[in-house]
């Protein structure tokens, strides 16, 4: 058995290096597809929603597969999967709100294989570990034909399944800086289930603090309320120069569901997707303050 | 373009095929090597019928090009019994009758092998959450939550 019916047939390629990697992309006849975990990617291929003329797996490349140290941060390649990412104590540390995102994508067996790559570049508008790199203020190292380039997390998606990457480029790794001494992170989303569904919203909140408690600086991102991720700035404003008082928290969670411009589907009506998106915010900011005064 | 000539090692031993870029791992074994073991639920990461390990990590076969094992080391459900002697969560499965029409059965023993030996003393709660992904249309799970935590206390020697 194989997918669909008569599929012509597709090349593959598993290049080792970056450079490499690149060749194969931009040198491909026709359609070529990045593939990290194949979570996504090979369910696409057997619905018959995308037709690659070459497959390129990128899991060869060194610099995709390594968890390092760099700048008193981390650099994560694109394809390291969520078991891999959440057996590193130090990542989950510094940033555990990131990985609540990723550890959320499927079950075990999807975390065997699952990357941040992937579920960036999906470009799925409810995708788990977006919104943490957004408020993480992570950035990505995009590889193209051109060389090199560096790129905010929220600007790599377009909307639903398109992003901004050119032909023959693809996200070699993530950059998620140092964390000062008083930081915390977390990601909340709400599924009508336990496990194993989409998001309905998604909320991640990355804060600083300085000695006396102040709030010197908060991210707020939201997922599955727009056609992509939302960076809103307004919302991490409201919590600046604050000790996370009701008041900040409610400018806050006022400023989230102002940014709200989310489908209406049996999931979730408008209305509660936005009224949604105020309250797990708010719980996210709670979080996230509580991690960074441990 | 011809077909992909995979070199890899399956439950210990080597083993070859050849297939096409958009075959499955699950789909190798299954039609090339006549490894049956593994089962097709859903074909899309859904259900974990097709659970096998992949270089120590537990996947779903379904979700991996036949491709991708080359050089690779693959675990599946024909490794778990020695010869005869099953493996403790094979025999607790039986004994707890946590299987009625055994299509999940497979998935769920490589799923429940690969966290014994991750965490060897797992809470209910624990192997609750690590089996998620493994569907079940026939038991209700109680029984193989029960065959779970029986083998994990035989195994630690309780
Ligand atoms: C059963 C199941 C449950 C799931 N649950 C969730 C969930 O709860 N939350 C959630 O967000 N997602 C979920 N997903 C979707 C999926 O698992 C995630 O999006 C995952 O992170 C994709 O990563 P991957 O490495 O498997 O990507 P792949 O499938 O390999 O790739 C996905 C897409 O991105 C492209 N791509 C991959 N890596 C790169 C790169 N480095 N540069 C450029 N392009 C790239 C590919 O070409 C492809 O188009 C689920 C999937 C399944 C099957
Ligand atoms: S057949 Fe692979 S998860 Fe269902
Ligand atoms: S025994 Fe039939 S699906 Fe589990």
């Amino acid at each position: 058995m194989s997918f669909g019916g008569n599929v012509s047939e597709i090349q593959f390629a598993t290049p080792q290096t970056v450079k490499e990697a690149v060749k194969c992309l931009a040198g491909a006849k026709g359609r070529a597809k990045v593939l990290a975990g194949g979570t996504d990617l090979l369910v696409q291929l057997r619905a018959g929603m995308v037709r690659p003329a070459l497959i390129v797996d990128i899991k060869h490349i060194p610099e995709l597969s390594a968890v390092k140290r760099e700048d008193g941060g981390f650099r994560v390649g694109a394809a390291v999967s969520g078991a891999e990412l959440g057996a590193n104590k130090a990542f989950r540390k510094a940033w555990p709100g990131v990985l609540e995102g990723l550890e959320l994508i499927g079950s075990t067996q999807i975390q065997g294989r699952a990357s941040l790559g992937g579920n960036l570049c999906n470009g799925s508008p409810a995708a788990d570990s977006v919104p943490g790199l957004i408020a993480a203020g992570a950035t990505c190292k995009i590889a193209g034909p051109k060389g090199t380039r560096e790129a905010k997390v929220e600007d790599v998606v377009a909307g639903p399944g398109k992003t901004t990457l050119k032909p023959g480029e693809f996200v070699v790794s993530f950059f998620l800086p140092k964390r000062p001494k008083h930081a915390g992170d977390a990601y909340l989303r709400m599924i009508p289930r336990t496990e194993m569904d989409i998001a309905v919203v998604g909320a991640a909140v990355s804060l600083e603090f300085d000695a006396k408690g102040v709030c010197t600086d908060a991210r707020v991102s939201l997922g599955a309320v727009a056609p992509k991720a939302l960076l809103v700035k307004a919302a991490g404003k409201a919590l600046v120069g604050s000790k996370l008082d009701d008041d900040a928290l409610e400018a806050m969670a006022a400023a989230c569901r102002a940014a709200c411009n989310p489908i209406d589907d049996k999931r979730g009506t408008i209305e509660y997707r936005t009224k949604v998106a105020g309250v797990l915010a708010k719980r996210a900011a709670r979080i996230a303050l509580e991690r960074a005064q441990a | 373009m011809a077909k992909h000539h995979v070199s890899t090692t399956i439950n210990g031993d080597p083993a070859e095929f050849l297939c096409d870029t958009q075959q499955t791992l699950l789909d190798c074994l299954r039609d090339e090597l006549q490894m049956t073991g593994s089962k097709e639920g859903c074909a899309s990461g859904d259900c974990g019928a097709c659970s096998v390990m992949l270089n120590g990590r537990l996947v779903c076969a379904c979700l991996v090009l036949g491709v991708e094992a080359d050089g690779a080391t693959i675990d599946t459900i024909e490794g778990v019994a020695q010869g005869d002697e099953l493996h403790p969560l094979q025999k607790h499965f039986l004994d707890e009758a946590a299987l009625q029409c055994g299509v999940c059965t497979p998935g769920f023993i490589v799923a429940a092998k690969a966290l014994l030996e991750e965490n060897p003393d797992p809470t209910e709660t624990e192997v609750r959450y690590w089996l998620a992904g493994n569907l079940c249309r026939c038991t209700g799970y109680d029984k193989i939550i029960r065959a779970v935590m029986n083998a994990a206390a035989e195994m630690r020697g309780a």
